[in-house]
């Protein structure tokens, strides 16, 4: 697209005028150069910002909590054993040593049908309220901005008497993404509570004699 | 009668002011960028299926590596006049009895996430090569004895009253190390954590539930 420069052939003879130069400099290359430039900066200032999960853990050493710690149900607890390599054990009720027989430990992993279809049978009600309630708002059955649905959904999770209460236990074997699934799968089927709390010695126990 | 001519018309268009704008954009979109800091040691994140975005500034960044090493960030606040690193830098000084000069504060300030002994801030500080630099990073200590993590954390939330605690964890850091971390954080009275993960979307839909038994 370079701008062609015509040289007038002397015409009449005569006198010879320097050579004109057009004045005009070509910008094509400098805006090709520019427009890359600023397609790559807008695409990667967009993307460069890390998601995060949000989690609160329970004040530590508090007397007052301690004291009115709240009493769970056993059988709404569904314990959840992590010890590494992708492996997880799980129980209902409580393991305790006094009144015996303890629990069995039934052995799942992290894929679609593991743990999941675990949580998602036991959280049937809660989660198919939710998600009917998302559902709906996506199809545009009602329109309300995302906090009111949000604190919808919270208020729904609040008023659960039925879903299990999760508690989550690690050992020394197990991995930072262990923790970070299983509290995506919390997510993933709305359970309404769930803690992250230390590993009993039973259960260390159990977990040593559970099939590998 | 000679024909009027009308004038050859060159076929260029003029594209001083496209170019004008384009330099401003441009210009624009440089300052604004705020680039990925090199970061001190790879870290791969787990994924997850939150979706809400990391603040921009106001946070700590507590990063563990694979090998169980903890490097320490903090960013200087929403506002340029805060200094917030600089400040945490002379009071941690403070602590443990080291004097640092204006110009080691202002330098600090302008570097990122770090992770030393604090006995090796000055050479870390004074160090002109990135290279010499990197070797000072060892990580920051934690036990027992000689928690400077704590004490790091401790300062920073008296430097900057707002900051939030974001925790970068690589996935296959024992799950023990990171619970040594949160406790600490937590005897610090920081209760809420951002664990920094990658997006991966997945869903369960109604009709994916399992039957009832």
């Amino acid at each position: 697209m370079a701008e062609l420069i015509v040289e007038e052939k002397g015409k009449k003879g005569g006198k010879r005028r320097p050579k004109k130069h057009s004045t005009r400099i070509d910008m094509t290359p400098m805006v090709d150069l520019m427009c890359l430039l600023i397609t790559f900066f807008m695409l990667t200032t967009a993307f460069s910002k890390p998601k995060v999960m949000v989690i609160t853990m329970p004040e530590k050493n508090n007397s007052d909590q301690l004291k009115n710690a709240p009493q769970i149900a056993a059988i709404r607890t569904l314990n959840i054993l992590l010890t590494g390599e992708d492996r997880v054990y799980y129980y209902m009720g409580m393991a305790d040593p006094k009144k015996p027989p303890l629990p069995t430990l039934e052995k799942s992993d992290f894929s679609k049908d593991g743990i999941r279809k675990v949580l998602l049978l036991r959280n049937r009600d809660l989660f198919t309220k939710i998600a009917q309630y998302r559902d709906d708002r996506v199809k545009g059955k009602f329109v309300v901005a995302d906090t009111t649905a949000e604190n919808e959904i919270k208020k729904l999770k609040k008023e659960d008497r039925k879903g299990p209460i999760v508690l989550i236990k690690a050992d020394k074997l197990a991995k930072y993404k262990d923790i970070v699934n299983i509290i995506d799968e919390m997510a993933i089927c709305n359970i309404a509570s769930y803690a992250i709390v230390d590993m009993s010695p039973v259960e260390a126990d159990m977990l040593k004699t559970a099939p590998k | 009668m000679p024909k009027i001519k009308a004038p050859a018309r060159s076929p260029h268009i003029d594209m001083t002011p496209m170019v004008d704008l384009f330099s401003v954009l441009l210009i624009f979109l440089l300052l604004t960028a705020s680039f990925r800091p090199s970061e001190v040691t790879p870290i791969e994140a787990p994924n997850s299926v939150s979706e809400k975005q990391a603040p921009d500034h106001d946070i700590m960044t507590i990063l563990i590596s694979k090998d169980s090493l903890v490097f320490f960030n903090i960013d200087n606040g929403a506002d340029t006049t805060t200094h917030f690193r600089s400040k945490l830098l002379e009071k941690m000084g403070e602590q443990y009895k080291i004097t640092f000069t204006p110009k080691e504060l202002e330098k600090f300030g302008k570097l990122a996430t770090f992770g030393m002994p604090i006995k090796d801030m000055k050479a870390w500080l004074n160090a002109t090569e990135s290279k010499e630099r990197d070797k000072y990073q060892k990580g920051v200590p934690t036990d027992s004895t000689d928690n400077q993590l704590a004490w790091w954390v401790r300062m920073a939330r008296l430097t900057n009253l707002s900051a939030e605690v974001a925790l970068k964890a690589d996935a296959e850091t024992p799950y023990m190390v990171v619970k040594k971390v949160m406790d600490l954080l937590q005897d610090n009275k920081v209760n809420k954590f951002n664990l920094v993960t990658n997006l991966m979307k997945e869903e369960v839909k109604i009709s994916d539930l399992p039957p009832a038994q």
